[in-house]
């Protein structure tokens, strides 16, 4: 089948016009038969990790839980620095920066759900 | 020879044009070369565009349909209009990543202001789109149901700290891969001049062991190169998606 057909009319158009459609027909029905068997496949598995490779998922385990530390150190830090109330706010947020740490670690492994009670998303 | 073995002397940033904090300096001039290499690239393989694509048409499309993939399954159908900003976030960092791994050049994704930025940028759309969609509905992110009262504020406080330490993950993760892999890369390689300057043509012989060493980490970078590139995209998407259903 030629590409330019639709610019240059020919004399059994009307032949090709048949076929075309019911080609088109068919295609759509293949596309649409091969989306639904990839959205059943999707609703399967565990959505976010089907095709994550396994170190993708180790390398990103590892900087979360530093990140939920750091992340409550600074956050103590500036407390203290504004308020003056040193060093219980780092002593405070630093703890907490732990749990969040950890929070950040078993949400990346899925064994937590996300932010807000939502279930679907893992790593 | 300090500065030839010495394996932070790779990420030292030199003014080019200009001086002080405007100056244009060889990490711009690598990221510039980014954008560029990565806009070409697809300009190039999208140009004559053919039913049957050809091998840059394939590899343009194959990109495409990566981060469509990763969108589609993260964040859903409603994550589609973020498309334009991870897949660029996506080419450069993976771009950068690869440049940075041609011998004596710059890797601009080993600069933790850099992958910061990147993350900013991320968490600043998640911010800014979640208010804009939600409101003040968009708050419900950081409480969780089901929860007892007495125990909320703590928890809150800890959702707010594992928040914020988004953006630190995001661009701590990408920046040490890359600065240690090529830390690794130039210690191992230095192995082998320190081998034979020391020991001479046996130093050499021994040296064969750093230099298969040497071979398969720079296997391995290319592998890192590409997956922390995957992995920034695929988090941009899963903390997009809390931005498009925040707390259902």
């Amino acid at each position: 089948m030629t590409q330019g057909s639709e610019g240059s009319p020919t004399p059994n158009s009307s032949r090709t016009d048949g076929d075309l459609a019911e080609r088109r027909e068919r295609l759509a029905q293949e596309l649409k038969r091969r989306s639904d068997l990839r959205e059943a496949e999707d609703a399967g598995t565990r959505k976010p990790r089907s095709d994550a490779s396994g170190l993708a998922r180790a390398l990103q385990l590892s900087s979360e839980f530093v990140a939920g530390v750091i992340a409550g150190g600074v956050v103590g830090w500036l407390f203290d620095h504004f308020l003056g109330t040193s060093p219980w706010g780092l002593i405070v947020f630093l703890l907490l920066g732990f749990a969040a740490g950890t929070l950040n670690v078993m949400r990346s492994a899925g064994l937590k759900s996300g932010p807000g009670g939502t279930t679907s998303e893992g790593p | 020879m300090a500065a030839a073995n010495d394996p932070i002397h790779q990420f030292t940033i030199v003014p080019l044009i200009g001086d002080g904090a405007l100056a244009f300096t060889n990490s711009s001039a690598y990221m510039a070369a980014t954008v560029a290499v990565s806009v070409g690239f697809l300009m190039f393989a999208t140009a004559s565009r053919t039913l049957v694509p050809g091998r840059l048409q394939s590899l343009a499309e194959m990109s495409y349909e990566f981060v469509a993939n990763t969108i589609g399954q993260t964040a859903g159908k409603a994550g589609m209009k973020f498309f334009p900003l991870v897949f660029s976030l996506f080419m450069f960092v993976l771009v950068a990543n690869l440049i940075g791994l041609i011998p004596f050049s710059f890797t601009v994704t080993s600069h933790i202001i850099v992958t910061f930025a990147l993350a900013m940028l991320v968490i600043t759309t998640v911010i800014v789109y979640g208010f804009m969609k939600h409101g003040m509905h968009f708050l419900k992110l950081f409480v969780p149901s089901g929860v007892p009262g007495y125990i909320l504020p703590l928890v809150v406080l800890i959702e707010v700290i594992s928040f914020l330490s988004r953006p630190i993950s995001l661009s701590v993760r990408l920046f040490a891969n890359m600065l240690a892999g090529h830390i690794t890369l130039k210690v191992f390689a230095g192995f082998i001049v320190m081998l034979s300057g020391a020991l001479g043509t046996a130093g050499l012989l021994v040296g064969i062991l750093p230099l298969a060493m040497t071979v398969a980490i720079t296997a391995l970078e290319f592998l890192v190169a590409f997956l922390q590139a995957y992995v920034f995209t695929i988090l941009t998407c899963i903390y997009l998606n809390d931005a498009i259903h925040p707390g259902h």
